[in-house]
Order: structure tokens, then sequence, then C-alpha cells
């Protein structure tokens, strides 16, 4: 409540509400800061933190001899290393589609810019059951592509390069959104200094604009992340849902749920709950060095006037 | 390194920002390019750099046709309005970068002794492991002064060097580079809106309006002969009255100023505020005085003449008379153009 203190002593120096009576602001009221502040505890206990708690007690409910042997077996195996190739293929393929598209939209002018960066937007306001349906119709059997891949015998639907490919659809956005109003804020001068002074453009790339966007880069990769090894609408449609060979993570824990095996559906869960904990780490962390805002505090330089940006 | 424009042209969308703009800068010479916002000037630095390129037209370095070689091949030294310091490297490290990227090896030692001879050039020995966050905006601007200079370019271009500065930084940093030039010799064009930057900087000043040269010349021709009424608007405060013109003589009111070569009809004087002096006796333009400000070497005084048409002069200290006086106003130096 930085913001407050000026008002406040401005109220006690004009000497209209002297000592210990000041009369409350608007909204300022202990008891309504009170009752403000317990709902949101409250709110906060039952449908966040309650859920993150039953997952690690239950996970353990049965000795953690139980919960090593769970997550042990085979199936459940499988979908931790399944979950991880995913993620492995998905989130570079995403990063470097990011990176490359955040540079082509703050860095040249061209038509269609703006139609470029809503359709960039597009997953995050689809439902990825949505977009899973979608891709069965373009690659399934019945499919735009089906006969000609089922010719080249090249599987995509129920295997991993479905997965990858609905993975990377709902995920899409998420490096190019840190990085686009981050890179507009900085401008081109950088890179037009770079370049004059003889520097090709992966030499600038690397050594001005990189440095200059890690923080937030390493923000979008790490949210892209969760995001992947979290997904469940798009890959439960397109994965066919294969116990053992088909079967990620998210997908293993429901399966394991219906199975009534609980114990093994939290041990699971618990692993996707870790991942949630380490990501938030991370997120506060990079936060700190100034990533995932819209504009981080003056570039150091003092190149801190925001250029505007040539709208198409 | 001369420099040649050849009816450069350049249009963004559908401005046309540069409408075939030809001009000539001599090896070694200091030239401004000035003009208000939108006039072009900034376009026409950044094709030269080649940065932008031009639409129509062609660029000449030297004999050198240069309009189509790439700026990382074109060897100018940019410095940029707000610097584009590289945040992430120290101040040596922004001045090396030139020379590390360069196609030309340099060795780290010589690297070194050139970032320490280039330091102490733009006198801030001492300085080079700060980061450009731990310096002031002169400093900053004589760092990115220094980095261009380090790649040894041809032609050296500023960008509203001091625009983002304060007055009394300016005025040092202005005269300073002015020195720096004279040592080094390097052909340097220069971009400002600050009339008095440019007059006071440069060898040559191109006034730009619209995407056209309005004027070129030393200051003092500028200062002296004004082209039109605009440049002599430009350049500093002036009034305008209308006039008419009649016999090679220009009227207002009953008052005639010599306008040989001019075509009889609609007109304009033009002067400046320090060519005016107060009468009381009937020479000059009757008018009245609405207003005395009070400044701390003189005393400005806005008036009205008896067409309507406010004029602002400054007087002595002494200046006694008072709002709402009438008298006449006896005009100095007048420039008569034909009405706009």
């Amino acid at each position: 409540m930085h913001g407050n203190i000026g008002t406040q002593a401005k109220a006690g120096e004009t000497g209209k509400a002297k000592g210990r009576g000041q009369p409350p602001r608007v909204g300022d009221d202990p008891l309504f800061r009170r009752i403000l502040l317990a709902f949101v505890l409250f709110f906060v206990a039952i449908v966040v933190v309650a859920p993150l708690v039953i997952i690690g007690f239950e996970a353990f409910s049965r000795g953690a001899g139980y919960f090593a042997r769970s997550i042990a077996e085979p199936d459940t195996r499988h979908a931790i290393f399944l979950t991880a190739m995913t993620a492995l293929i998905a989130v570079p393929v995403n990063t470097i589609f990011g990176v490359a598209a955040a540079w082509s939209i703050t860095k040249f002018d061209f038509r269609g810019k703006r139609l470029l960066t809503v359709l960039i937007e597009l997953p995050f306001s689809v439902s990825p059951i949505v977009a899973g349906v979608a891709y069965l119709f373009v690659y399934g059997l019945q499919g735009l592509f089906g006969p000609a891949l089922q010719s080249a015998e090249m599987k995509i639907l129920f295997a991993l390069p479905g997965i990858v490919l609905a993975s990377m659809f709902v995920t899409a956005p998420f490096v190019a959104r840190e990085l686009i109003p981050l890179m507009q804020a900085q401008g081109r001068d950088l890179e037009e200094a770079a370049t004059s002074l003889g520097a090709s453009g992966w030499r600038t790339f690397f050594s001005v604009t990189l440095p200059n966007i890690k923080w937030a880069l390493l923000y979008g990769v790490v949210l892209c992340n969760s995001r992947v090894m979290g997904e469940f609408g798009a890959v439960s449609v397109v994965s066919g849902n294969i116990r053992g060979q088909t079967n990620t993570l998210p997908l293993h824990i429901e399966l394991l749920y219906h199975d009534y095996n609980a114990v093994g559906a939290f041990a699971a869960a618990s692993i996707l709950a870790l991942l949630a904990i380490v990501t938030l780490v991370a997120k506060v962390v990079l936060e700190r060095q100034g990533a995932g805002r819209v504009r981080r505090p003056a570039t150091l330089a003092g190149n801190d006037a925001v250029y505007p940006e040539v709208k198409t | 390194m001369k420099i040649r424009l050849d009816t450069v042209v350049k249009t963004f969308e559908t401005f046309r920002a540069v409408h075939g703009v030809s001009l000539e800068i001599g090896s070694g010479e200091l030239v401004a390019l000035l003009g208000p916002s939108g006039s072009g000037k900034t376009t026409i630095l950044r094709m030269v750099a080649g940065l932008e390129y031009a639409d129509a037209g062609a660029i000449y370095f030297g004999e050198e046709n240069a309009t189509d070689i790439p700026v990382r091949e074109r060897g100018v030294g940019f410095v940029f309005q707000h610097y584009a310091l590289f945040p992430h490297m120290t101040v040596a490290e922004n001045i090396a970068f030139g020379m590390k990227v360069s196609r030309v090896k340099r060795s780290p030692q010589v690297i070194k002794a050139r970032v320490r001879e280039l330091l102490d050039l733009v006198q801030l020995g001492g300085l080079g492991e700060r980061f450009p966050g731990q310096i002031s905006g002169g400093q900053r601007q004589r760092v990115a002064l220094a980095r261009a200079l380090a790649v040894d370019p041809r032609v050296l271009l500023l960008d509203e060097p001091f625009g983002a500065l304060d007055a009394n930084v300016r005025r040092d940093l202005r005269r300073w580079l002015r020195k720096v030039h004279d040592e080094l010799g390097i052909t340097t064009i220069f971009v400002t809106h600050d009339q008095e930057e440019a007059l006071d900087l440069a060898d040559r000043v191109v006034i730009l309006d619209k995407g056209q040269i309005v004027q070129e010349g030393t200051p003092e021709e500028v200062c002296r002969n004004p082209a039109n009424a605009f440049v002599v608007n430009f350049l500093g405060d002036a009034n305008r009255l209308d006039a008419e013109i009649r016999d090679g003589k220009a009227f207002v009111q009953d008052v005639a100023f010599p306008a040989a070569g001019i075509a009889d009809g609609g007109g304009q004087i033009l002067f400046r505020p320090a060519d005016v002096s107060w009468r009381e006796d009937g020479q000059g333009i009757a008018a009245r005085i609405l207003r005395v400000i009070d400044r701390p070497d003189s005393r400005r005084v806005l008036a009205v003449t008896a067409a309507g048409q406010p004029v602002e002069f400054d007087t002595a200290p002494e200046f006694s008379h008072r709002k709402g006086e009438a008298g006449f106003l006896d005009i100095r130096r007048p420039r008569v153009y034909a009405a706009a």
C-alpha cells in the first residue's frame, strides 16, 4: 500500500483529522478489510491449496514403498517417458517458433501483421478438445491426409507425432506472447546499431537480441513446458488412450482413477503436482529477473522510449 | 569521403517522406539536416546509412554507388538519439563490439588498446568497466560516438544526437563534438530540429520542409539571406505582417518597404523581435501595447497593429510604456516575400 502513505500524511497535515480518529477512506474500514481478506484466504485454501495437499497425502497414504511401486509400474513409467518425450520435442519446436514469430512481428513491417498476431493467440481461445478433433479430421484415416499418410505408412494419430502435434497447437502462443510486448518496447535500435557496426544477422541475434530477452524467453519456455506436460483434452483425442503405448501422464492418471486405483492415480498426479511447484518457483525466480511483465523496468541503456510501431 | 545524393525518393505506405532530394557533402564537412518533424531529415540520414532503402534515386560514397550496399558493409558510424547502447555489455565491450564482429580480424590486445584510445578521445577514461545503466545520458552519448568511431567509418551519421539531453549538457556536448570532428576530419552528417544546434555546430546547414530541401548554405548564408518565409520562421522568432506589393514596394498600412523584384499583389513582411523600435511620433506602423513581459536582460512587448495583427518585440529593460498605450512600430531589416 505504498501509494497510500502520501495521501495519509497529507490528510494528517490538513488538520481536519487530527490524532487517531481519521475517517476511513473508501474501502478502508477495518471490518471490511478483515472480511475481504478472510474470504480470499478461505477461497484459496478450499480451491487451490486443499487439492494439492490431498494429492500429496493420498499418494503416500499406504506408505512410501507403495508410492514407489506405483510409480515404478511399467505403464506409469511409460506414461512418464512419453510425457517427457513429448515435452522434449514440443517445447524446443515451440520455442523456436515463438522467437521467430516475435522477431518477425516486432522487427519487420508487413501486411497482415495484426492478423498474424491474433492467429498466434488463437489456441488460447479454442478449447483443446476442439483442436484434438480437428487433428482427427486432418490426419485420421477418413481425414484429409489420411489415405496419403497410410500409403506412406506414416502413423501420426494414436502415436507420438499426433501427441506432439496436439501439444504444440495448444502451447504455440506461450513463448511468442511473452516476447512480443518486450521486443516491441525495446524497438529496433539495438539491432540496427549492431548491424551498422558490421554484425551479421546471427551475430546480432545471439549477442544483442537474445541477451536482452533471455528472462522473458525462459519464462515462456517454463510456462510452455508445464502446459505441454499437463495437457489433457487435445492429447486425449489424438492419442487413442492406449495403455502403456500412447498414454501420457495426465491420461494415465485418469485411467488409473477409473481402475479404482486411487493411490496409483494420486502417486502419478503427485509427479505433475511437483512439476507445478517447480514451475511456480521458476516463475517467481524469473519474475524477479524482470521477465513476465509487459515492460521491464526501463532497459538499462536508457533506450526507454517506446517506439511507435507501424500498425498495419 | 564525399557523399552525393541524387534525386532520392522515399515513400512510406501512402506518406511521401522524401521527394527527390539532391545533395552534395564535401569530404570532411560537418553538415546539419535541419527541419521540423516530418520533414524527412531522419529518413534521409537513414537512407545514407542504409537502414532504409531509397525507392528511387542514388547515393554515392565518393565515386562508388552505395545505393544497394547493405548497412553492414557500408562502413558508416551511426549514432542513435536514444544511444542504443547494448545494456548487457560494459562500456568497453560496447565500444569493442564493432571490432569483434568485423571481418578484419584484430587481436584482443589491439582491440583493447583501441578501446582505451577511444575512451580517452571521448573523455571517459576509467569508465570502461561500467554498464550503460550506470553512467549519465551525456556519457552514454559519448560512448555511442566512440562505438561508432571504433570501426573507422567512412562517414559519421548522428540522428538527433543531443535530443534526449538537457540544455546545459547539450551545449557542452556540441562544442565538444565540433572539436572531435576537427581532430578527426571525418565527413559527418547530423540531424536536428534545433536551429541553434545546427547553426552552432555545422559548416553547412540543409533546411528541409515536407521532404524537400528549402535552402542550403553556411549558417551565415541562411541567416542573412533566408530563401523564404518558412526559413525565416524556422530559424528563429519572427513577426509576420500582411503587405500589399505595388511597383517594387511593399505597403503595410501607409509604410513602404523596399520589395524589388516581387510581383505586384499580396505580400508579407517578416522581421525579428529585436528589429523593432517603439516610437510615439508618427513614424512607422500604428500599434497598441497589449502586454509587457519581463526578462532578465530585456522586456518583451506584445502589441497589436491597427489592422489587428500581433507583433512581439524586445526592448531595453528601461522601456517604460504600459499596456494600452498607442504608438508606432519602426521596423529594421524587414524581409519581404510574396504571400504564401
